[in-house]
């Protein structure tokens, strides 16, 4: 439980940083010292305690300070969050998803009073009191997503089943990592994911849809993804790619430790009871270059897994101007000993 | 990048009559419409009776537009002078259509893609539109940043007519939005943008 949080900002000055203890926790993403290209796919359970796994919607000390930058994106968006009318159903479930986890899960932090239809819902951190009447928009100050999303961490995908497919059909979308839900919105799984240029080829995509449309209520699952971005940027848009674009040429020897970030996703996917459509939770964790270091096995690993990144996947993760100098500065922290097989974070 | 094979583009199978339908709607241009009159030819006179074809002739001289009304036969046609005002009569006509109306589009991607986009704001399946593609690969692309719609794209870098950037297009394509993605150009390193390539023409 965390009752610190941390006044980082993931823009202009960027302070975000770690704790060490935060660093432990991290979801280091690499089973192996060479990249294969897999979808990993495992039941989303408790994990250990203190772990990212421990319960199924990680709050951490970055909380506040995350809340505030989804209020910048969206004050300056709001595009980032859209739905159809048919996903409204799929709004409430989310709703409850997010309220009976957080208030499961840290209940100092939130509370939830549920009396039929009658809700209280009680965010001490952000200051939030709130009644409504669960399926009345007319009582809560935003849609149900929105409402939600703007007290959780991590960005939201509404999918609707339809057709043996999954359809991008809602979302909000203010940490992302190069995608824009605004263009997006409305694709089926295949036409989403249609850039990817290794997934398609090796049948990823579809073991990934058949798997996703197969997922079954309290039974979510969860991936791992990564890739890398300059700067504790949360906000990685399309929209302002005008804006951090500038970042991937600044980076020099002197600058890697502190701006290249390792930039992971942890994906989950539930299975919402009224609507039938799935949601998929995408939680953002960055770790800098030289918080790398202070794991040994990391500092190995990693640098040999940037080495084996075949070059369509350098290019389609945006990495190409700086991963050679990114290696550079890592190699010498690599002495060459073999890393112990699997997962390396608790 | 343009990322050959994204599996966002559409896929155009080639117009196919409905005989069963009570009423065809076909909405074409000047390159479109040898595929409808093909269509037309193949499926005969008692399917051409049930056809509205709604043509721009933007790019059709004058005799060209009489010829394609012969070769059309039975059909009821109309003509418009841009795709802008084809398409706020099929937007009018799908208001009040009726079960057992198809909805066919043929010609340039713009084309296609206004049309469905059009059909979709009425509760019609875009797997339903019967569609074609012929003549131009010209793009209508939409900035990223801005949200303007710039028309009529034939390479790789074109001038957002909103903003002013140079955007790459992308082959990211929005059936929602009825257009490819733009992103600028030189976003990295300001005023690096490549060599524009005329490949869609």
């Amino acid at each position: 439980m965390n009752t610190i949080f941390k006044p980082d900002t993931f823009r202009n000055d960027f302070t975000f940083a770690n704790s060490p203890a935060a660093i432990k926790r991290f979801p280091f993403p690499f089973c192996e010292d060479t990249y294969t290209y897999s979808l990993d796919m495992e039941p989303h359970v408790a994990g250990p305690a203190g772990s990212v796994y421990e319960y199924p919607i990680d709050i951490d000390d970055h909380y506040v300070s995350d809340m505030a930058d989804r209020a910048h994106v969206l004050k300056d968006d709001p595009l980032r969050c859209q739905a159809f009318p048919h996903m409204m159903t799929a709004q409430w479930d989310l709703l409850e998803l997010l309220m009976t986890s957080m208030a499961r899960a840290y209940p100092h932090q939130f509370t939830l009073h549920r009396n039929g239809d009658q809700w209280h819902w009680i965010n001490k951190t952000l200051g939030i009191d709130d009644k409504f009447r669960f399926g009345d928009i007319s009582t809560l100050s935003y849609e149900p997503m929105e409402y939600i999303a703007r007290q959780c961490q991590g960005d939201f995908t509404l999918l609707d089943q339809r057709d043996n497919n999954l359809w991008l059909d809602g979302g909000i979308a203010t940490s992302q990592a190069d995608w824009s839900l605004d263009f997006s919105l409305g694709m089926n799984f295949m036409e989403w994911h249609g850039a990817e240029p290794v997934a398609h080829d090796t049948g990823v995509s579809d073991h990934a849809l058949n798997s996703l449309l197969n997922v079954q209520q309290n039974s979510p699952v969860r991936r791992l993804n990564w890739t890398m971005t300059l700067n504790p940027r949360l906000d990685n848009s399309p929209e302002n790619y005008d804006i951090w674009g500038r970042d991937r040429a600044t980076v020099t020897p002197a600058n890697v430790g502190d701006k290249v970030h390792l930039r992971v996703e942890l994906q989950a996917v539930w299975r919402l009871p009224r609507s039938n459509a799935l949601v998929i939770s995408t939680r953002t964790y960055f770790l800098k270059m030289r918080e790398l270091l202070t794991q040994p096995n990391w500092a190995r690993r990693f640098p040999r897994v940037l080495k084996s990144l075949p070059a369509e996947l350098v290019d389609a993760k945006g990495i190409t101007r700086y991963r050679d100098v990114t290696l550079d500065w890592l190699n010498p922290y690599d002495d060459g000993q073999a890393t112990p097989t699997g997962c390396l974070f608790k | 990048m343009l990322v050959s094979g994204n599996k966002s583009r559409p896929i155009y199978r080639g117009l196919e009559p409905d005989t069963f339908a009570k009423h065809n709607i076909i909405v074409t241009d000047g390159d479109g419409c040898a595929a409808v009159i093909e269509m037309a030819i193949a499926a005969g006179d008692a399917f051409s009776k049930r056809c509205t074809v709604l043509l721009c002739t933007k790019d059709l001289s004058d005799h060209e537009r009489d010829e394609s009304v012969r070769a059309l036969g039975p059909a009821t046609v109309w003509f418009f002078p841009t795709l802008e005002t084809l398409l706020t009569r099929l937007d009018g006509m799908l208001r009040t259509a009726r079960m057992g109306t198809r909805l066919y589009a043929s010609g340039s991607e713009p084309l296609i893609g206004s049309t469905v986009k059009t059909a979709l704001a009425h509760g019609i399946d875009h797997r339903s539109v019967s569609t074609e593609h012929r003549g131009s690969n010209k793009r209508r692309v939409q900035c990223v940043h801005c949200k303007g719609m710039t028309e009529d794209v034939t390479s790789t870098a074109v001038r957002c007519a909103h903003c002013g950037h140079t955007l790459l297009v992308h082959d990211q394509y929005s059936r929602r939005l009825a257009a490819y993605m733009g992103v600028r150009a030189d976003a990295e390193v300001l005023g690096e943008t490549p060599a524009s390539i005329g490949v869609f023409q």
